[in-house]
């Protein structure tokens, strides 16, 4: 471990270190330094191809890095860009995935989905919901533990537009209420500044551009909003 | 407006030529797919084409048309199952039925491990793959004589036939099933926490079953087939034996009734198997298309 790791701060729940993951001849992320506080909701934002995702995964631990450090809590979990359910278990069986077998584990199961909305599913099966009550469900699944890292990859993004909304006042409802840091992996700019206490913008491997998101909540488009958004964009090489 | 008008004045049976063309006419649409019928007609029809075959058999018979000798008449084929039952067919069917399940259980056991170990690790599908899909071409009817050899003419070539037959489609089934469960769940599930054996009992092997179930459906028709060759092998009782016996003297009438035991039996493997998938996959009930 690093000098920089060593003297590790305790209020932080992500760190890393020069992070370094490559495909091929193409790096995906090249030397990437972030820090997310406890629980910090932060925003990361990025064209396609700019190695959101990867870092996801490595904070997950689906992955490994090449070179660099990374620190995470132990409790974590992820909501993918699809439910990602298992079709064989019923809906609260499925919140409760990799947990002991105990009435204590359904209650809260049940209870996780009473948070999202779906405590009247709980013996559905999984192929019989929408695409938004499927990715609530995953929401549940990833909420009932109470991590301390909540990992975000674009959950939204196969939703519509409606249900989107929805989704992301349910996102910030519960975040605020369980408090993990959150890492939320997205390329709606307006959805990073409706939720994120902090947007950070990726580019070719590292991070490109950061900024605080100091507004109140709940957050209405103003003009703050728009100056904000109008950075953002242009951050991103999209000109108004 | 004035359009709203005409086509209020129309109706509904307006000319296609009339002097508004623009006019479009609404219609409820034609739902292409017809809406799942009763269970009962379902039943109904699924017995109407065996019972119109036999209708025609019948009738051939009673026409004088069968050629005597090479097919007999329904008639015929009901006197010799009366004779055969009173010669203890039951006990034959028996026989043969335990013989076929136990050489069954054996091969599908023996297939589901071995699958099990090629779908699920890279290691398993390198070492066991090859010689099994080399294996798979060989004619098992033809191994019977070596079998003989090895074996002696007990029940233990039987078996041994009846086993390795019914290997292979629940091997090549477990294999591709467990190695086509959906990645991503999997990984889902790892990121979950689950891995190892629970890993592949509460997701893997669930997610598997459809396929798994496939190629049960396949051992167990095999299995029934591998007897007629088994029961060549010095037997003295058993429906094989009783087909190759028939086959021997020219028995027409008793080679049909072979034929339609066999053919009881692949409809009962079926319902089998269908109840097994009913019980054992709820979650894909009434979900065929979403």
């Amino acid at each position: 471990m690093s000098a920089a790791l060593e003297m590790r701060d305790e209020t932080l729940a992500v760190d890393t270190h020069q992070l370094v993951r490559q495909f091929g001849e193409h790096p995906a992320l090249n030397g990437l330094d972030l820090k997310i506080r406890r629980g910090e909701f932060v925003a990361l934002l990025g064209k396609s191809g700019s190695g959101k995702t990867t870092l996801l995964r490595l904070l997950a631990g689906l992955d490994t890095p090449d070179s660099g450090e990374l620190l995470v809590p132990r409790s974590r979990t992820v909501v993918f860009q699809e439910p990602r359910l298992v079709n064989s278990k019923r809906v609260w069986q499925n919140v409760a995935l990799g947990l002991d077998r105990s009435s204590a584990t359904r209650a809260a199961a049940i209870g996780a989905l009473g948070e999202v909305g779906l405590a009247s599913h709980a013996n559905a099966w999984p192929a019989t919901l929408s695409g938004g009550e499927a990715q609530r469900v995953a929401l549940a699944r990833a909420l009932v533990r109470e991590p301390q890292l909540l990992l975000l990859d674009e959950p939204f993004a196969a939703l519509d537009a409606l249900t989107r909304l929805k989704m992301q006042q349910l996102i910030a409802d519960l975040c605020a209420r369980h408090g993990p840091a959150v890492l939320l992996v997205t390329h709606d700019v307006e959805e990073a500044l409706l939720l994120a206490d902090r947007v950070v913008l990726l580019r070719e491997g590292h991070l490109g551009f950061e900024v605080d998101v100091p507004m109140v909540r709940p957050r209405e488009i103003g003009v703050e909003f728009a100056s904000l958004r109008r950075r953002l964009l242009s951050e991103l090489g999209v000109d108004q | 407006m004035s359009r709203v008008e005409v086509h209020q004045r129309d109706e509904v049976g307006s000319e296609e030529f009339d002097d508004t063309p623009s006019l479009i006419e609404l219609v409820t649409p034609k739902v292409l797919r017809s809406r799942s019928r009763t269970r009962s007609r379902s039943v109904g029809l699924r017995v109407l084409s065996p019972l119109l075959l036999l209708l025609l058999w019948w009738a051939l018979a009673r026409a004088n048309w069968l050629p005597a000798g090479s097919l007999p008449t329904p008639y015929t084929v009901v006197k010799t199952f009366g004779t055969l039952f009173s010669h203890d067919l039951w006990g034959q069917i028996g026989d043969s039925l335990s013989l076929a399940g136990f050489g069954l259980s054996i091969g599908v056991t023996l297939g589901f491990s071995l699958g099990l170990m090629s779908g699920l690790s890279r290691i398993g599908e390198e070492l066991f793959d090859a010689p099994l899909q080399m294996l798979r071409t060989v004619p098992f009817l033809a191994l019977i004589p070596l079998f003989v050899v090895w074996m002696g003419i007990g029940e233990l070539p039987k078996v041994a036939l009846i086993s390795l037959a019914t290997t292979f489609p629940m091997y090549i089934n477990t294999a591709a099933a467990m190695r086509n469960v959906d990645r991503k769940v999997v990984e889902a599930a790892r990121s979950y926490g689950l891995h190892g054996i629970r890993l592949v009992r509460e997701v893997i092997f669930p997610l598997s079953l459809p396929g798994l179930l496939t190629g049960l459906r396949f051992s167990l028709s095999l299995s029934v087939l591998a007897l007629v060759g088994a029961e060549t092998i010095a037997s003295n009782g058993g429906i094989g034996y009783l087909i190759n016996q028939a086959e021997q003297f020219q028995q027409t009438s008793i080679v049909f009734c072979g034929v339609i035991i066999y053919a009881a039996l692949g409809l009962s493997a079926d319902l089998l198997v269908r109840v097994i998938e009913k019980l054992a996959l709820p979650w894909r009930a009434g979900v065929s298309v979403r």
